[in-house]
């Protein structure tokens, strides 16, 4: 256990690496400083103006080699933007934003909160809606309740989201005024008016994609062995589906949604944008909207982290759990 | 004259297109499996076979253009550019208004003075005075474009990079699946914002993005299925009977992945386009697709007395795109691939 725990952190580790390497394509050989400080400075700044501003924000130094230092110099290396990405980003210290100046790790820290708040009640309304539905189909499988459902499925996923939000809005809280348009408010009661709509629409987005997939787990276990078993020895059918089929069909089910819990941190991008929730979601749009390369820098390298770290911690759940997965 | 230069560059594009569906369809007609399948197919989605090839028609007539031939009157810029078959059926220079008409209206929506073209305007006009219709019309060929352009470049390359992966495996298996495990890491919707942000707006711009964080997927497939199809016992066989690397690859390897990545790139499709409807609100879309309508019609809604037709116009023609490759997808999984074949008996 111990060689395969060390194999794979290491394996994540170089995954890491190779994710910085992308984002140093991208963020600095690709785009040019020049052009991120005529964004940040407007078009019309003096030449000082720009070099300043690109000292100031680290952009200054050469991408690989720094010529300035001599030959035997281990500054020729690390004083340059690709040593200066890795070791910043290894260690957390993300700098300021571009755009504003303001320190991006206050940021990120502000808008945990509010981006938890709602994607954490998503998940979970999401998930147990989900698989309350999957289980009502699957036990009417090939009848023309399942029929409707299924067809119901796929036109709930042939919307796009932003017309969900749009039309949620309109009608829910222009139209019925049930809950505020958008909005955002710490104290728990307000809160829960304001999350409400958005966790609603985000809700029914979802729903479609996952109770096709959930049911066809369902239907898969159901026709197995065990099942059969079950039946033979007197289970009724409700009994059957309840104790045998859905404890059986939820380890795939945690499978596919255990990779997606890391993603709560980073916030719903479409519903945080729309309904004025300061999270995480609204900083990267409002980072995309005023080219705030560092910001965006950041949110794409934690998203990717995260990323990594839960499927880690897949892997090795299934290694404890699973006695076919070799642990050599 | 970049204008010009790209409009008969779309004009060789419709011609490659077509004569590519072609030889696909003497394909499939040859080929006792895949007309087998074909027929099944037809049978089971009648109706959405027939909007997506209406979708296609519009595209490919809006494809085809060519300078000259304008309405008299016009300025210069206007007489250089290339004009497609749409533009030239909807004359969208002279088929507007002032601003704002309902469906079918005789007057204008603000004011109340008569319209230029009474009761003409099926779905009313936006903001500009532009037709909706028109607009609808011209986001099909957007739309298949980020969708369908894009995943008919990046597959070939996809399967290159998985096939050879799977089949030689050791170093090149190790490079291409390091590079896919990187790829996937970046959550794809802040990949594709970050591939759009740095290189800039454009169509070909979002294209490649669409392209680099939709290749993954079928590198991924393609990769998996050859590993297996390598132990296969008619593989060993040819390859005992002295067959080389590369005719394995085309003759056994090749059509037995084929079904699956038809069912990717369907399914791939939807998400493609849906996307492109996030960027649009991001404000990094495509110029004149569905989401860009979309997203400058957002705030109709709240007017007094509500404007819904621009919405609308761009929802629906979406939707339906999205549904009918969507119930394709569905019905074709059902049909090609066997993992699925058994479940609904």
């Amino acid at each position: 256990m111990g060689a395969y725990l060390i194999r794979r952190l290491f394996y994540g580790l170089i995954t890491v690496l190779g994710v910085l390497l992308l984002l140093f394509v991208l963020f600095f050989a690709v785009t040019d400083p020049d052009d991120i400080a005529r964004k940040a400075m407007g078009e019309r700044a003096r030449p000082e103006v720009y070099a300043l501003w690109k000292k100031n924000h680290g952009y200054d130094r050469p991408l690989l080699f720094n010529r300035a230092h001599a030959a035997g110099d281990t500054r020729r290396y690390t004083d340059t933007l690709l040593f200066d990405h890795y070791r910043r980003m290894l260690t957390f210290d993300f700098g300021n934003s571009d755009a504003d100046d303001s320190p991006i790790a206050r940021r990120l820290k502000e808008g945990m909160g509010p981006s938890l708040s709602l994607t954490v009640p998503l998940f979970a309304f999401g998930l147990v809606l989900g698989v309350l539905l999957a289980l009502f189909v699957a036990f009417f499988r090939e009848t023309y309740i399942d029929r409707a459902v299924l067809v119901l499925c796929m036109l709930t996923m042939s919307i796009a989201g932003l017309l969900y939000i749009i039309s949620g809005q309109y009608l829910i809280g222009m139209l019925l005024k049930w809950f505020p348009i958008s909005g955002f408010a710490f104290e728990p009661y307000l809160a829960s008016r304001f999350l409400a709509l958005p966790v609603l629409v985000g809700v029914v987005s979802g729903i479609g994609a996952d109770v096709r997939l959930y049911r066809t787990i369902f239907v898969e276990e159901s026709n197995r062995d065990y099942v059969r078993t079950a039946r033979a020895k007197g289970c009724g059918e409700v009994r059957v589906m309840l104790a045998h089929v859905l404890r059986n069909a939820l380890i795939p089910i945690l499978s596919n949604v255990v990779i997606t819990i890391p993603f709560l941190f980073t916030g719903a991008l479409l519903l945080e944008s729309f309904f004025g929730i300061p999270g995480l979601g609204s900083l990267t749009v409002e980072a995309i909207q005023g080219n705030d390369f560092s910001t965006l820098r950041t949110m794409v390298y934690l998203g990717a982290l995260l990323f990594i770290a839960g499927q880690i911690l897949t892997d090795i759940s299934y290694a404890l759990a699973d006695p076919r997965v070799r642990l050599t | 004259m970049k204008a010009n230069s790209l409009g008969s560059l779309s004009n060789i594009f419709v011609v490659l297109l077509l004569a590519g569906g072609v030889w696909l369809a003497r394909i499939v007609a040859r080929d006792r499996y895949w007309r087998e399948n074909a027929s099944q197919l037809w049978q089971r989605r009648p109706l959405a076979l027939i909007a997506l090839a209406l979708f296609l028609l519009i595209g490919l007539l809006d494809s085809v253009g060519w300078v000259g031939g304008g309405t008299p009157g016009e300025d210069d810029v206007a007489a250089l550019r290339s004009r497609t078959l749409i533009d030239r059926l909807f004359q969208p220079e002279r088929f507007t208004e002032a601003s704002y008409s309902a469906p079918l209206a005789t007057h204008g929506f603000y004011g109340g003075q008569p319209l230029k073209h009474p009761g003409k305007h099926l779905l009313g006009t936006d903001i500009l005075g532009r037709d909706v219709i028109y607009r609808a019309f011209k986001g099909v060929r957007v739309a298949l474009l980020i969708g369908g352009f894009t995943s008919l470049i990046v597959i070939p390359i996809a399967l290159v990079f998985g096939v050879f992966a799977g089949y030689f495996g050791k170093r090149i298996d190790d490079a291409v699946f390091f590079l896919m495990t990187v790829l996937a890491s970046v959550p794809s919707l802040l990949l594709l914002i970050a591939l759009v942000m740095v290189m800039g707006r454009g169509t070909l711009q979002v294209c490649v993005a669409l392209g680099i964080t939709g290749w993954v997927h079928f590198c991924r497939i393609a990769r998996g299925e050859t590993l297996k199809l390598r132990e296969a016992e008619f593989v060993d066989a040819a390859r005992a009977l002295g067959v080389s690397d590369l005719t394995i690859i085309r003759r056994h390897v090749l059509p037995n992945i084929a079904h699956l990545i038809i069912i990717t790139f369907a399914l791939s499709f939807t998400g493609l386009v849906l996307a492109e409807t996030i960027l649009s609100y991001l404000g990094i879309g495509l110029d004149g697709s569905w989401g860009q309508m979309i997203d400058q019609a957002r705030n109709e809604l709240s007017r007094t007395p509500i404007i819904w037709w621009n919405l609308a116009g761009a929802s629906v023609a979406l939707f339906t795109l999205i549904l009918a490759v969507n119930m394709i997808a569905d019905a074709l999984r059902d049909i090609i691939d066997p993992r699925t074949r058994r479940e609904g008996q």
